[in-house]
């Protein structure tokens, strides 16, 4: 029979082990240290079509993770999709930036890749983003080189 | 021949409701005594944390042991799969999240029913049995507020942390046959995991099925040994009963439940 | 309040009739046990007396009639004060129902430590001093599986004169003991008795121990009071299945052979 000075010391032990997964957990597998409450600015951007944007999907800038999209509407004047973006406070962009959504990998998610332009003034927080390029979309794109080949057959007859 | 049928039908009717919906309105009040009678549990925490030991740090080895060998098992067919559509970098997103919302809290779930929530049952029967409770009714000491609260909390308080263990190793295990056996490049296993694992979306509501398996299987635990007929016979009966009922109940709520967290975002 | 009655005698059963579910264990018994007084409640098995012994303790209700400790009604008390009588009442259970947790010590120690705020030191003196009356002071640190049934028996003994109960009621406390242990156990019986000022009812059927060592003896018999008087009288007594059970003659009101069909028919039937 354990006195209760043991119990004490292995019960604290698993409870030390159990916090210490949880926290692996949550730092080291979830993505809860990054950008929780980093200085970030809102920037806007719209598009025609966001393909499979989400919520919580990155912006990069040469491949490096510089912001979070943090939210996506639906503009009923335009009828365009507008795209909330937080960027990380540290990084400063010109205005005649452009953004694209791109996607990483065959599988991968899509994210936005944020292309610096040349302007001298940068962009402030509330901006809304001049050039965008919208989501490729498979369909459009298979219906694009279907028309294409039947266009080229057409041109050789 | 009818007749028969109507018989049988009848037989059915009567075992259902005498054992299932007759023992489950029997719990619900047991449930409801042993959290008003929860006092005790917390004021004398010792008695609680003795509990703790009993169910939880006694069911370290062999939660941690599996949670390892089926994240192992995630790493080896998960790169399987992938590697045919040259995914194989998103290996690291699979393991985390088949291990962190579903194998975490099920898998740990029914081991710990199976070792912990047998042993309780077991241990209150035999109690029973041998008139230990009778005794210390008869000593103005409610045996449910000593005996089976106490039990109770434990339970609930492992379970959480015994399914984040299984889920940890698990990652582990899938980082050791990933990354150091197969060679996924190390890089991309933890940041694709990082980007894809959501603390709010996975952790928690992981977390969440895990403290609801908890409940539920400390219940019937519980339960079944405090409603034991006092025999050889009963005991062992209610000990079978608890694995197989927490079991199902565990893969039951987990479908009730992954259907509220997880519905396509 | 009403049902509070002055009286010599510590449990009074009036008219009680108990049955568990269909079955009728329990007819109008009347029963009374004088304060300071050992009486045996003794009968064959499924006679009632457990039951009997179970309903004083107000672990179960009768179903009609009363039963009343220190002349409160028993059946009447709310949880609170039946709790509270009851820290006033120890039980030895047929085989001790020691706590197999804890240790010898910590099991006697138990109800000082749940109902009292004394401190660690006198709970262990006291706890011992108890040990010491049944002759067990050494086995404080054992665990009941490594106690012997006789001892086992002895320290469920201690742990239930803990808080020096004014009612002690024993569940066949000679059942299965070797022939010192159930000296020792009878002896226990009697001196506890005496020095604590307590009032003992002691249900058996080991006959020859206890019209050793009671006061007044109730006969039962399917649930009915056949019979009642001093160890003498009981010894004396005509009727015929008390004589049959208290010589021990294998037949006679209770027959010998339990109900079957004719002899030579069933062994040379096919």
């Amino acid at each position: 029979m354990m006195t209760r000075k043991e119990l004490d010391l292995w019960v604290g032990i698993f409870a030390v082990i159990g916090i210490g997964a949880m926290l692996f957990l949550s730092l080291k597998v979830a993505n809860l240290a990054s950008f929780s409450s980093a200085d970030t600015y809102p920037i806007l951007a719209k598009f025609d079509n966001i393909g499979a944007l989400k919520v919580r999907a990155p912006v990069k800038s040469a491949g490096v993770v510089v912001g979070r999209v943090s939210e996506i509407r639906f503009d009923n004047e335009s009828f365009e999709a507008v795209v909330t973006l937080n960027v990380d406070g540290r990084y400063k962009f010109p205005k005649d930036s452009s953004a694209k959504i791109l996607t990483s990998g065959l599988l991968g998610e899509q994210y936005i890749g944020l292309t610096p332009g040349g302007d001298s003034v940068n962009l402030k927080g509330g901006d809304t983003l001049k050039l965008t390029q919208s989501a490729v979309v498979l369909e459009n794109l298979i219906g694009q080189f279907l028309y294409n080949k039947a266009a080229e057959g057409e041109g050789k007859k | 021949m009818t007749g028969r049928i109507a018989e049988l039908m009848r037989a059915l009717g009567a075992r259902i409701v005498n054992n299932w919906v007759w023992r489950l309105g029997v719990a619900i009040r047991f449930l409801w005594l042993t959290l008003r009678e929860s006092g005790p549990s917390f004021r004398r925490f010792h008695l609680t944390i003795r509990e703790i030991y009993f169910a939880g740090v006694l069911s370290l080895v062999v939660i941690m042991v599996s949670g390892l060998f089926v994240g192992m098992v995630l790493g080896l067919q998960g790169y399987d799969t992938l590697v045919r559509f040259g995914s194989s970098e998103v290996l690291g997103t699979l393991v985390a999240l088949t291990l962190v919302r579903e194998l975490g809290p099920v898998v740990a779930g029914l081991l710990f029913a199976s070792r912990a929530g047998s042993a309780i049952t077991a241990e209150i029967g035999l109690m029973k049995a041998t008139e230990q409770l009778a005794a210390m009714e008869m000593m103005a000491v409610d045996p449910i507020a000593r005996v089976v609260a106490p039990r109770f909390w434990a339970g609930v308080i492992s379970m959480p942390v015994l399914a984040a263990l299984f889920s940890a190793m698990g990652v582990f295990g899938g980082y050791l046959v990933g990354v150091r056996l197969i060679g996924v490049d190390e890089g991309s296993f933890w940041s694709q995991m990082q980007a894809s694992v959501d603390f709010r979306e996975d952790i928690v509501n992981g977390f969440i099925k895990s403290l609801v398996f908890g409940i539920a299987v400390t219940w019937i635990a519980v339960y079944e040994g405090y409603d034991a007929p006092p025999t050889a016979e009963g005991v062992s009966g209610a000990t079978t009963r608890t694995v197989v009922t927490s079991s199902l109940a565990i893969l039951a709520l987990d479908v009730v439940l992954t259907a509220l967290m997880f519905r396509g975002q | 309040m009403r049902d509070t009655v002055a009286t010599s005698n510590l449990v009074e059963v009036e008219d009680v009739t108990f049955s568990y579910d269909e079955r009728q264990v329990l007819k109008n018994i009347n029963l009374v046990v004088p304060k300071g007084r050992v009486v045996a409640i003794m009968g064959l098995s499924g006679c009632g007396k457990t039951t009997l012994l179970r309903l004083i303790g107000g672990a179960l209700r009768p179903n009609h009639g009363e039963v009343r400790v220190a002349g409160r009604a028993i059946n009447r008390l709310s949880d609170d004060e039946l709790f509270a009588l009851r820290r006033k009442m120890g039980m030895l259970f047929q085989f001790g129902a020691l706590f197999t947790d804890m240790s010898s010590f910590d099991n006697v120690a138990f109800q000082m430590r749940e109902h009292t705020n004394l401190p660690e030191s006198l709970i262990r003196d006291l706890a011992l001093m108890k040990l010491q009356a049944v002759g067990l002071r050494g086995a404080a640190d054992l665990m009941p599986s490594e106690l012997s049934g006789g001892m086992a028996r002895r320290v469920a003994l201690a742990r239930s004169i803990a808080l020096d109960p004014m009612l002690m009621m024993y569940d066949e406390p000679f059942t299965g003991l070797d022939p010192i242990s159930l000296g020792v156990i009878g002896q226990l019986i009697r001196r506890l008795n005496d020095s604590l000022g307590a009032t003992s009812i002691v249900v058996t059927h080991d006959v020859a121990e206890a019209l050793e060592l009671v006061d007044y003896v109730y006969y039962m018999s399917t649930g009915k009071v056949e019979f009642h008087g001093t160890p003498d009288q009981i010894r004396a007594a005509g009727l015929p299945s008390l004589r049959q059970f208290v010589y021990g003659e294998p037949d006679g009101p209770v027959p010998f052979h339990y109900p079957a069909p004719e002899y030579r028919q069933d062994l040379l039937a096919q």
